[in-house]
């Protein structure tokens, strides 16, 4: 579903966020991407949405080669991604329905399917009950789970998610994980980035951990090939 | 705030009224959108309803001037073709013509393409009918001798009533033998005719100036808009929002101010006309002219508020071309 191959991401003068990264996630696999502070986990993340382009190598996700994609093509790519991150970017001057809503919106939805969709995932996040609040009234994990609804709502195949527990205790880190866990199992491939070691020690799964731009652990070569269509 | 008017309008058509057709149901939710997307931006304006009101007064004032000076322009024109349709020629024939050489020329004259007719006013009669109207009959007995002159009174054909053909006709009379003078009172539309055409091209430069003042104006409060929501255009991006997605609010708003810009402008000059109407027409009567000052009627007010809206669409346009593409997601993911 996100395939790497021999990426290279650098900005200009010598800063080379990204060097060679080779790795592949399947469908459903939910995987950690792990380093120090500026090791490139950003970087990795804005290659997939497309919000940066590689230097060198091909960037892969659901079967379209993002290095060639047009730049008017990049809005329907990101329709296929969630993201999820740490401050949310949740919109305070609407309610937590019209911030889930925003994707729907965004594809042309028609109000009726956007109603019964939005409720859909406020109900999995468990905050079905506060759909006409203002995100501003809401705790910090409510805030996490309203962009986690509107990141899953419009059910895309990948989902991303840059430091999603990162101001969260145990608890409520839990319940986030428990919920990206749920959607790997329904075939959602997952991607989270994060420092809490803790945590990813814990969940015992495939941890991707780069190292000033080098990717020294998890990265795979191909698996199948690597023409993962969906 | 914006949830119950998301849900209240949709409802009521139910799930009966549905399009069946995928394609349908496309087109059916892309226009509801764009009716939501009209909505809502016509909402924000009004929720600022003085900043909104000072952008429609000052589209309403650059845009009445113009509009009012257009206005003054046709209805000089009027007077212009007014006159001109009644324009006469007048040639007094030498002393010693004679009754039948006048005549030949009168003829002469009609056979002429451009003459619609020629009336011959024999000096006899034209003595009787100066004698009955002026009351100086005395005085005119007191000559002994008729000082009158034979006068052709020849009006041009229709096509031929522009100032250039009256004055090439002038030219063609003058020539004739036994003419001794032509007149035609066309100096003083000539010179109306120059100062419209100067008036004319005034506005025209007025106009382009004041409409390009109204674009930079609707681009500046656009584009302050675009800052203000900067986070929803990030969100939007970042969610699969195409660029037209993103745009299309600020069109809508750009629109809007276009529309209220209009109607003020509208109001203006109705409230204007108003007002000088009664000194113009006050005017008009001392010069026994039959000016009126034209008002933009419906057309030209539907007219006026069409180009206002196109106006402030244009000027979104520009803000959003220029300050909207700018912002891309890239710095919402943190370092």
């Amino acid at each position: 579903m996100i395939e790497f191959r021999q990426v290279s991401k650098r900005y200009d003068s010598d800063h080379t966020a990204l060097r060679q990264v080779n790795f592949h996630l399947g469908r459903g696999e939910l995987a950690f991407l792990t380093g120090h502070s500026g090791a490139g986990k950003s970087t990795l993340l804005k290659l997939i949405m497309v919000m940066e382009r590689p230097s060198a190598g091909e960037v892969i996700v659901g079967g379209q080669r993002l290095n060639s994609l047009p730049k008017r093509q990049i809005p329907y790519i990101r329709r296929h991604i969630g993201v999820v991150f740490q401050n949310h970017q949740l919109l305070f001057d609407r309610t937590v329905f019209d911030n889930v809503a925003m994707p729907l919106e965004v594809m042309g939805v028609p109000p009726r399917d956007i109603g019964r969709r939005v409720r859909a995932a406020l109900d999995k996040v468990g905050l079905l009950s506060k759909e006409k609040m203002n995100p501003m009234q809401l705790s910090g994990g409510e805030q996490q789970r309203v962009g986690i609804a509107r990141a899953v709502v419009n059910k895309p195949p990948v989902l991303l998610a840059d430091e999603p527990t990162g101001n969260l205790d145990p608890q409520l880190s839990a319940d986030i994980m428990q919920l990206f866990t749920e959607f790997s199992q329904v075939g959602v491939t997952v991607l989270i980035a994060t420092h809490d070691i803790a945590l990813i020690n814990q969940m015992g799964r495939r941890r991707l951990t780069l190292d000033h731009g080098e990717l020294i652990a998890g990265g795979s070569a191909p698996v199948g090939g690597g023409l993962h269509g969906r | 705030m914006a949830a119950d008017p998301k849900q209240k309008p949709d409802n009521p058509r139910g799930a009966a009224t549905r399009a069946k057709s995928p394609i349908n149901n496309q087109a059916r939710s892309y226009l509801d959108h764009h009716r939501k997307v009209a909505r809502d931006s016509a909402r924000r304006l009004l929720k600022t309803p003085i900043a909104s009101l000072m952008t429609w007064t000052v589209m309403g004032v650059a845009l009445a001037l113009p509009v009012a000076l257009l206005l003054l322009l046709t209805s000089l024109q009027g007077v212009s073709a007014g006159w001109e349709s009644s324009a006469r020629i007048t040639a007094y024939l030498s002393m010693d013509t004679t009754t039948e050489q006048a005549r030949a020329l009168a003829r002469e004259v009609d056979s002429d393409g451009r003459i619609l007719s020629v009336e011959l006013v024999e000096r006899d009669q034209a003595l009787a009918e100066f004698r009955a109207a002026s009351g100086l009959g005395d005085a005119l007995d007191f000559l002994g001798e008729n000082p009158l002159p034979h006068t052709l009174l020849i009006t041009p054909q229709e096509n031929a009533r522009t100032a250039e053909s009256v004055q090439a006709l002038v030219a063609f009379v003058e020539g004739m033998g036994q003419v001794d003078q032509v007149q035609v009172d066309l100096g003083w539309l000539q010179r109306l005719n120059a100062m419209t055409d100067i008036l004319a091209r005034a506005v025209w430069a007025l106009s382009l100036l004041l409409g390009a003042a109204v674009i930079l104006v609707i681009g500046n409060t656009v584009r302050l808009a675009i800052e203000n929501r900067r986070d929803e255009i990030l969100v939007a991006k970042l969610v699969g929002g195409t660029d037209a997605f993103v745009r299309r609010p600020f069109l809508y708003a750009g629109a809007w101010f276009g529309l209220g810009g209009g109607v003020v402008a509208w109001v203006l000059i109705q409230v204007s006309l108003w007002w000088l109407n009664g000194p113009i027409e006050r005017l008009a009567d001392l010069y026994r002219s039959e000016f009126v000052l034209q008002g933009p009627g419906f057309e030209g007010a539907a007219a006026l508020i069409i180009i206002a809206m196109l106006l402030g669409w244009l000027g979104a346009w520009v803000a959003v071309k220029r300050h909207l593409d700018d912002i891309e997601p890239g710095e919402i993911a943190g370092g």
